[in-house]
């Protein structure tokens, strides 16, 4: 250990890094866990009809529930790839 | 009136077993009649923590499937009169337990008059640990405070609130509660280890105990005597605490701080 130690700026420790990670992992599945069982399903049959019309990428789906002031709100972002489909 | 509590955690390796050894030695101690089970069917080894491996003769599975009549089947413990265990059986076949035939067999425990049932589950999420806890009125989750663990130990809980009979029915929760173990006071306060209130925060739980890194643990292992018989030791006294909290005293945790240390050990270390 050097004298000079003490100007280096400190790592977080590795306890605090892994409740960070942890806290980050749990939420995301927390919410994946209440969201409704037909969700997975919606996002498969949405990408066929989509791939249809427009190339597009399988992750570029997102389909997520959530709560807005006492209203569910069921939200679906599709991004478009860059040019038009091939 | 019999309660069914279970003993789980989904992550492997992280004292269900020990926990439920011990739990279960320290509610016959305080005068519970007690039936503990072992839901590991095709890994049986609740019997030996408790050191009754010798007198298995009929196990879990031949009293579901009418081989054996479950009085033949309990093991009484030879230091407690009022605590009983049923092995789990070594066979192979993952669908020797069957929703029913638990439920058969937990409704005849109840008429013997046991005051508490304790199911010793096994890890993961499969069919055993799915039917350890789906009949159970309180949920003990046995976490280690590290990543693994409580992230299962988060799934688990999932599980307690979705799956079981009391969720399906609607009536009624199950009660949760944390058990940590594998404790290190010393490291968490080196910021190695997340400690207690880490824990809590994340699970969003309470602890009912913490026990403490122990070598009485494997010293009782060994021997086939739960570590709570070791009154001497942290580990033992830390299960006994924990078991009074299940009862519902109020109890200060201990050995949760680090040891201080003395001006001379510190000086010339230790």
């Amino acid at each position: 250990m050097g004298i000079f130690d003490f100007l280096k700026p400190r790592a977080p420790n590795s306890a605090s890094v892994a409740k960070e990670r942890l806290r980050i992992i749990v939420a995301q599945e927390r919410a994946q866990r209440d969201a409704p069982d037909y969700l997975p399903m919606l996002r498969r049959e949405l990408l066929e009809v989509l791939k249809k019309y427009v190339n597009v990428d399988p992750d570029a789906i997102q389909v997520k529930v959530s709560q807005e002031g006492g209203h569910e709100l069921l939200e679906l972002s599709v991004a478009l790839p860059d040019k038009p489909g091939a | 009136m019999t309660e069914i509590i279970v003993v789980t955690s989904g992550k492997g390796g992280v004292g269900k077993t020990t926990s439920s050894a011990s739990i279960a030695m320290g509610l016959a101690r305080r005068g519970k009649r007690v039936a503990v089970i072992d839901f590991d069917v095709g890994l049986r080894n609740l019997d030996l923590i408790m050191g009754c491996e010798r007198r298995v003769v009929y196990d879990f599975v031949n009293v579901i499937q009418g081989e054996a009549t479950l009085k033949q089947a309990l093991i009484k413990d030879k230091r407690f009169d009022n605590l009983h265990v049923l092995a789990a059986s070594q066979t192979r076949d993952k669908d020797a337990l069957t929703k029913e035939g638990v439920e058969r067999v937990l409704n005849e425990l109840k008429e013997m008059a046991f005051d508490i049932i304790l199911c010793d589950s096994p890890a993961g999420i499969e069919k055993g640990a799915f039917l350890a806890m789906y009949f159970a009125d309180r949920a003990i989750v046995v976490v280690n405070p590290e990543v693994s663990s409580v992230r299962d130990s988060d799934r688990i809980l999932g599980l307690l609130a979705s799956k079981t009979r009391h969720a399906e029915s609607g009536e009624k929760r199950v009660a949760q509660h944390l058990l940590l173990t594998r404790y290190n006071p010393e490291r968490v306060e080196r910021g190695d280890m997340m400690s207690i209130a880490d824990v809590q925060e994340i699970l969003g739980l309470e602890v009912l105990g913490v026990i403490p890194e122990s070598e009485s643990v494997l010293a009782g292992s060994n021997a086939g005597n739960p570590v709570i018989l070791d009154t001497a030791s942290n580990a033992g006294q830390a299960y006994d605490d924990a078991v009074a909290r299940l009862l519902g005293e109020s109890v200060p945790m201990r050995f949760t701080e680090a040891q201080k240390k003395g001006f001379l050990t510190r000086l010339f270390g230790g």
